[in-house]
């Protein structure tokens, strides 16, 4: 009879989380997979950490350094461009408008003689020099008077590119042709409209020879390049560059080195226009990759090029590009031998922890249950004492009946005695039988179990203490309580932890209740409930913790937390209600076949 | 001549009749039952020198019989059974006012001395080894 039904005690505690310390799920937990999945783990983080910014610093500083290495290459080479492109260009403008100053200031008589335009010359060549020679075209293109080396007076200029562009757009600066001297040579021209459709066109020849002294001057004039560029590996002088004039269909103005010589045609992509010098990387119609640094010649159809091959930039390079490899490689492998030998220890370290952690467990599970029968000991030894008594008195009857009277005992009394001492031996072995029996299996071992043969053989050991302490155990279930597969030797323990706990609440006289009862389709709830001091909501939350206990001095702390242990490596639940002065209620929720094991749940 | 009058109390049936049987051959006008309840009603209608009590008996126990006993028949004297490890229950009957305790299992030759101690005869009489 229960003095308070457990549907009136508030619930306290049902389900707990797992306690770390007692770890049900052990042979889980050393099982190699998750370790190596944790060492992988482990060196993949660890690497990334290591390895991504390093990357990301090698690949900018190297960046960093081809845009100032690849800045140091050309800006030499773009000093040339814009250097040559001025003095192409003043040289131009210069020229031309000392045409039309002599346009505009000499009297129209004395354009139109020979000999008078031959002291012009003179005079011009003498100030600017660079030009060969000077003629004077009418609006028919017939050039009426002229001053120069060649015979060139009457002929007829109608058709040429530079008298139809003069008279158009003013002045007219021609490409490089062969003309009627069929030498190399450029126009320049001015034009000049003396009304009533009469007009002049003053044009001037300059010698190409001077025009490619202007570009290869330029390249020769500056030492300090050279110097500069043979520290750095690329020359933008001879012997590895290169420095023309293209016009604008790409066609040579001036010999050059890779593409031969004058009208020859540079084997170049078109380049980008642009009026400022500028730099690009091209590669050439033979598949040779340069850098070319260019100016556009104003007023002129020119373009000056400076080429120099990329292999020459890229020397550099390369070289930076093959130490930073180096590093980093070394750096790599440095990074990842420490990091996987590190993280292979250290988990290795965690294995062997957890392994002999688990052994200990195993061993603190054995010494526990060894303990709680020992706790029985006074109990069993009375009740070995029992039939032992028996034995000795009644063996010692027998002689005393042999000895002491003179007559033979009648047959049926000695059996009787005999008969009696058996039972007693009988007695006897029962009793270290089952005490033997509950120290074995230490392995977990799977069979169908009889609960309740299995709660009567643990209260077999209490029941003569519950017959001295007068405490009442009920067994409320019906006959044939369902049976379970699961492990014999670990069920013993947990209701025998439970059970003693129950032992030791009541007081002389109390009551303790075993249940059993199906709990949904699959699990089976036993519990077991006392009426005895019960346990205070405060300690209610720790009594699963191991070296909890509030026996003081009595106890090691470990009961409960085994029992919980052992409970859920069983695949159940145990639970606890309790109310100070009225007691407490255990709960062992079983499942009636064991978890299938391997699964990752 | 007439020997003690011993009550034997011991929850075991058979251990009660062997003793029974024995402590008469010695002299004794022994009897015996198994419950605490049945001693005191033969200690209050009987007269017995002695009584041979288990202290660890279902129901009414050992401690609680002595209890009654030395309260209500304070001449009756009292040796006590007690099993291993009981050293507790001893000390506690002899504050009660035991005259003797044995340990569980008791050789004849103890018993039979300390009974007639008990019983105020402690004269050695013929009994064999």
């Amino acid at each position: 009879m229960l003095t308070h039904p457990p549907e009136h005690r508030p619930p306290v505690l049902t389900d707990r989380p797992r306690r770390p310390a007692v770890d049900a799920d052990q042979d889980r937990l050393i099982s190699g997979g998750r370790y190596r999945r944790m060492a992988l783990t482990g060196i993949l983080a660890v690497s990334a950490v290591a390895l991504v910014p390093l990357l990301l610093v090698t690949l900018m500083s190297y960046r960093q350094y081809r845009t100032a290495f690849e800045s140091d290459f050309s800006h030499p080479m773009l000093r040339f461009a814009s250097a040559a492109q001025q003095s192409l260009g003043s040289f131009l403008s210069e020229r031309l408008s000392a045409l039309g100053m002599i346009m505009r200031e000499t009297p129209l008589e004395d354009l139109r003689s020979s000999e008078k335009l031959q002291r012009v010359l003179a005079t011009i060549d003498q100030s600017f020099g660079g030009i060969v020679d000077l003629g004077v075209i009418d609006e028919n293109g017939i050039q009426v008077a002229y001053a120069g080396p060649f015979a060139l007076e009457g002929r007829n200029y109608a058709e040429h590119r530079f008298f139809q562009e003069a008279r158009t757009r003013g002045v007219s600066v021609s490409d490089v042709f062969m003309g009627y001297r069929n030498l190399p040579h450029i126009v320049l021209a001015v034009h000049k409209d003396l009304g009533g459709h009469r007009e002049l066109v003053l044009r001037a020849t300059v010698d190409t020879d001077v025009f490619h002294f202007l570009v290869r001057a330029r390249t020769l004039r500056r030492p300090e390049q050279t110097a500069f560029c043979r520290r750095c590996h690329a020359l933008v002088v001879p012997p590895f560059s290169d420095a023309f004039i293209i016009n604008t269909d790409g066609v040579l103005q001036t010999p050059s080195r890779y593409y031969g010589d004058i009208l020859g045609h540079a084997l170049l992509p078109p380049l980008p226009p642009t009026r400022d010098p500028a730099v690009t990387e091209v590669v050439d119609a033979r598949g040779q990759p340069l850098v070319a640094a260019y100016a556009q010649i104003e007023g002129s159809p020119f373009t000056l090029v400076v080429l120099s091959p990329r292999d020459a930039t890229h020397a550099g390079i390369q070289s930076v590009r093959q130490d930073v490899l180096l590093f980093l490689g070394l750096s790599c492998v440095a990074i990842l031998t420490v990091v996987i030998t590190g993280t292979t220890l250290v988990v290795r370290r965690v294995h062997q922890a957890d392994l002999r952690r688990a052994a200990l467990y195993h061993k603190m599970e054995y010494t526990n249950k060894l303990a709680a029968i020992g706790r029985l000991g006074a109990g069993v030894a009375h009740e070995i004492n029992n039939p032992l008594s028996i034995i000795m008195q009644k063996a010692g009857l027998l002689k005393d009946l042999l000895t002491m009277t003179d007559d033979l005992p009648p047959r049926e009394k000695m059996v009787d005695l005999v008969d009696s001492v058996l039972r007693s031996a009988e007695r006897c072995g029962g009793i270290t039988h089952r005490l033997l029996g509950f120290a074995r299996h230490m392995d977990v071992h799977h069979e169908t179990i009889d609960l309740d043969g299995l709660l009567k053989e643990v209260l077999g050991f209490l029941e003569k203490e519950a017959s001295y302490r007068n405490i009442e155990i009920a067994f409320a279930y019906p006959e044939t309580p369902p049976s379970i597969v699961s492990d014999r030797g670990q069920l013993q323990q947990v209701f025998l932890n439970i059970i003693n706990n129950a032992f030791a609440a009541v007081d002389d006289g109390g009551h303790i209740e075993i249940g059993i009862a199906r709990d949904g389709a699959d699990e089976v709830t036993v519990s077991i409930t006392d009426n005895g001091v019960g346990i205070p909501e405060a300690q209610l939350a720790h009594i699963f913790d191991p070296f909890f206990t509030t026996k003081k001095g009595a106890g090691t702390g470990l009961g409960l937390s085994i029992t919980y242990g052992i409970v859920q490596k069983l695949g159940g639940r145990i639970g606890v209600e309790s109310a100070v002065g009225k007691g407490t209620r255990f709960t062992v929720t079983l499942p009636l076949a064991p978890p299938t094991t391997g699964g990752d749940a | 001549m007439t020997g003690p009058r011993v009550l034997i109390v011991d929850d075991e049936a058979e251990l009660v009749s062997a003793l029974e049987e024995r402590l008469n051959l010695r002299g004794f006008r022994a009897s015996g039952v198994t419950t605490g309840a049945d001693a005191l009603a033969r200690v209050a209608g009987g007269d017995y020198d002695v009584v041979l009590l288990d202290v660890k008996m279902p129901g009414l126990g050992g401690l609680q019989v002595i209890h009654r006993i030395k309260t209500e028949h304070p001449q009756v004297q009292v040796v006590l059974l007690t099993g291993h490890g009981s050293a507790q229950d001893a000390a506690e009957g002899m504050r009660l006012g035991a005259f003797d305790y044995l340990m569980k299992p008791v050789k004849i030759t103890d018993l039979v001395r300390i009974l007639r101690a008990a019983a105020g005869q402690d004269r050695p009489e013929e009994t064999p080894p």
